[in-house]
């Protein structure tokens, strides 16, 4: 059986177990004199059954999986010709491929290789057996798992307690996921990482005024070997997120507070998941619409009142990616305005203060602390942004404050550098992942600056 | 300016008719005197209607210089929607209709002239459920006085926001803390706060809206010492589900019933001889 059909084996059985126990709770009960001398439902009894029945299989197979590989290049590494046994590892990891791939279709005598062929059979009759064993040893496992769990069904036999710290333990590996997947990522961009910082020092790469990152891709390549400077990049991320900013949170709050404070609730109906359509457009699609429509747009007008702008200006790709990011600015305003007592707005206007200076002065003020936290999340936004960027930002990293020149990102450089056919342990590939890192060291600053601002808010205000 | 309003007695006979057979039939027309000679807010015939649901039928009611009127009834009888129009709260209902006549001082508070922002500045309202603003201590009080441009400077304003703490019987608890948050302090503080904040703008009519009922028996007395030296300067409205409040509290009991204004009366007379059957089954608790 395969390690799949073992599963669904596993699940049935287990789900036979949760009836049967469910049904011996029952009787044990009635036995008793009713269910109110059981101290566990007869449900909790079924569910702990079922887990002594499918938790000991799973963890067998796991943990044969787990053994199996270690055992067949034990066998691997007795079997092949002893020119090669004294050889390096990579020519005998060839010699198996190759052996795995004769035997592919389940047989392996029509080999011509005398080797081959033994280490051939050898493999396809142990993974018979394996397979073989495992099945009967994880059927076991299931079995006397429910037998013995089904035995243990009594009137005073603590279920609920037992299968109640079962589910925490799995709401906790939930949880888990997240942090471990998310330590994961941190661990290998660092490690590549480190690996960059090995060639270029980490001061030059911080505080380096100059992107360049051209290396010879031959050794025999004269000149070129490139300046990692991240000063660049990073301001002109600083300066399209500034911009992105500078148009999504006017326009945004002030969508908020229409839609909160003064629209009808049909209007707010139909106006609120318009706005929020926003968010759904592919980025890709702002992206040629910045490079296309808004940057020659940009470019005449600035040409009109005698401004040169250079056609892949930081103004286009900002205002565009504000645009994008308006409905991250007005959903979660518009959100925690709603959520602002009536009973304060009523305070207000008891006192004689007109809609505007409520709003401006009660509702604004009491709502602060989200509406800084969806700014700061829209601000993590735009810096991670990246095919707006690709397309309408330029490539140019030039340190400049003025947004109607060309400026590159962080994202955009490490799109570049990943795209080209360079060898993957080259300074240049490598770049890519010491700019991730730096990006999200900046992203998560920020976001422990929107923690701490909004928590020094709640404990003023609640 | 008075004599825009005509005489209750006659206006009520109008709109007497037989009603369906029900205890509505028993409410004839207000029992008692509902008018007083020095009169701040009149309200004459006054029909509530919130879409198709009437709230309140033909209420007339005169609220005083210098006294406080205590509104008292069953739960839903009308006496919050009829507060709620002395001040146009109801405006920010989009189903609330009110007819018939009120006015301030003689003048028309649904008339086309009126603006509603001006008038709360002239009749503050206390709600039931304490409500500070999200701002320091400070600035809840300073809140009226900076929108109407009441204080010309920073000293102009201190004076304002300590003597209003004061009469709210609040000063002396907070005066170490006024840039503390006005959401920290106690329920009956908070209270004692929003009141503060309601005389800070030097109203004429303050309406409270059982202002008492989330405090505790202590907090109540002083609030309702503090209503008591109020008197001495605006007209009160209070609504309120204590008897013994209204007792202690006001000069005028009003006793509403399914919208209907059943009795209105010195308060000695309603809680010690009430006229109408409906009154004396609410005080003496057979209702209500």
């Amino acid at each position: 059986m395969t390690t799949t059909h073992l599963l669904i084996v596993a699940t049935v059985l287990a789900a036979v177990s949760y009836f049967a126990g469910r049904a011996r709770a029952w009787s044990v009960a009635r036995e008793n004199g009713g269910i109110r001398q059981l101290h566990s439902l007869p449900t909790h009894h079924g569910a702990l059954v079922a887990i002594w029945c499918f938790v000991p299989a799973l963890l067998l197979v796991v943990v044969w999986k787990l053994a199996e590989p270690v055992y067949i290049g034990n066998i691997v590494n007795a079997n092949v010709p002893a020119e090669l046994s004294a050889g390096d590892e990579r020519q005998i990891a060839l010699y198996r491929n190759d052996v795995e791939n004769l035997i592919s279709d389940g047989d392996a005598s029509q080999i011509t290789d005398d080797g081959k062929r033994a280490l051939g059979e050898r493999l396809l009759a142990q993974r018979s057996s394996s397979s073989l064993a495992l099945t009967l040893l994880a059927l076991a496992a299931a079995l006397g798992g429910a037998a013995f769990a089904y035995k243990r069904i009594a009137a005073p036999t603590r279920a609920r307690h037992s299968v109640e710290r079962v589910v925490k333990f799995l709401l906790v590996s939930s949880a888990s996921l997240a942090i471990l997947t998310t330590l994961g990522i941190v661990l290998s961009v660092l490690f590549e990482s480190l690996r960059f910082f090995q060639q270029v020092s980490f001061t030059e790469f911080v505080f380096g005024t100059s992107w360049s990152p051209q290396t010879a891709i031959r050794a025999d390549q004269i000149g070129s070997s490139g300046s990692f400077g991240a000063i660049p990049l990073f301001t002109g991320t600083l300066l399209i997120s500034a911009i992105a900013l500078l148009v999504a949170v006017p326009f945004g709050l002030m969508s908020a507070i229409y839609l909160a404070e003064y629209a009808s609730p049909r209007m707010r109906n139909i106006t609120k998941p318009l706005l929020e359509i926003l968010a759904g457009i592919p980025t890709v699609v702002y992206g040629f619409f910045a490079a296309l429509t808004v940057a020659p747009a940009i470019r005449e007008f600035g040409s009109v009142i005698g401004l040169s702008v250079s056609s892949e200006s930081a103004l286009a790709a900002g205002a565009v990616m504000g645009i994008m990011i308006i409905p991250f600015v007005s959903s979660l305003s518009d959100d925690v305005i709603t959520a602002v007592p009536q009973a304060m707005r009523d305070g207000s206007y008891a006192l004689g203060s007109t809609k505007s200076e409520t709003v401006r002065k009660v509702v604004i003020p009491a709502a602060l602390p989200g509406i800084v936290g969806g700014v700061l999340l829209a601000a993590s936004r735009a810096i991670g942004e990246t095919m707006i960027v690709v397309m309408a930002a330029g490539l140019a990293a030039n340190i400049t404050a003025n947004p109607l020149e060309a400026v590159t990102t962080v994202t955009v450089q490490i799109v570049t550098l990943l795209t080209g056919d360079q060898e993957f342990d080259s300074a240049k590939t490598l770049a890519a992942f010491a700019l991730g890192l730096m990006l999200f060291v900046v992203t998560l600053v920020l976001n422990v600056i929107a923690l701490l601002v909004v928590r020094r808010y709640r404990e003023q205000y609640e | 300016m008075n004599d825009i309003l005509s005489p209750p007695v006659s206006r009520a006979g109008l709109h007497e008719e037989p009603t369906a057979n029900t205890v509505l039939q028993e409410i004839k027309a207000t029992v008692g005197t509902a008018t007083v000679e020095n009169p701040k807010m009149q309200a004459r015939n006054v029909d509530v209607h919130y879409g198709e649901k009437q709230a309140i039928f033909d209420v007339s009611l005169d609220i005083g210089n210098n006294e406080v009127v205590a509104m008292i009834g069953p739960s839903g009888c009308g006496k919050s929607t009829f507060l709620r129009c002395l001040n146009r709260m109801n405006d920010s209902i989009p189903s609330c209709r009110v007819s018939g006549e009120m006015s301030l001082d003689g003048e028309d508070l649904y008339g086309p002239d009126l603006d509603p922002v001006l008038l709360r500045a002239r009749v503050g309202m206390v709600f039931q459920k304490p409500n500070p603003f999200a701002k320091s201590i400070y600035d809840n009080v300073a809140y009226g006085p900076r929108i109407h441009g009441l204080a010309g400077n920073r000293g102009e304003l201190d004076e304002i926001v300590t003597e209003s703490l004061k009469r709210a019987g609040l000063f002396d608890e907070v005066k170490d803390r006024l840039d503390a948050p006005g959401t920290g302090l106690s329920g009956g503080q908070q209270q004692r706060l929003c009141i503060a904040r309601t005389i800070a703008v030097s109203p004429e009519v303050i309406l409270m809206d059982e202002p008492c009922s989330a405090l505790d028996p202590i907090a109540t007395a002083r609030i309702e010492e503090l209503i008591d030296e109020l008197r001495q300067n605006y007209a009160i409205a209070i609504v309120t589900h204590s008897m013994q409040q209204a007792a202690r509290v006001s000069q005028r009991t009003a006793y509403f019933h399914l919208g209907k204004l059943v009795e209105v009366n010195d308060t000695n007379s309603v809680f010690t001889n009430p006229q109408h059957e409906l009154t004396e089954n609410y005080i003496t608790g057979r209702f209500g």
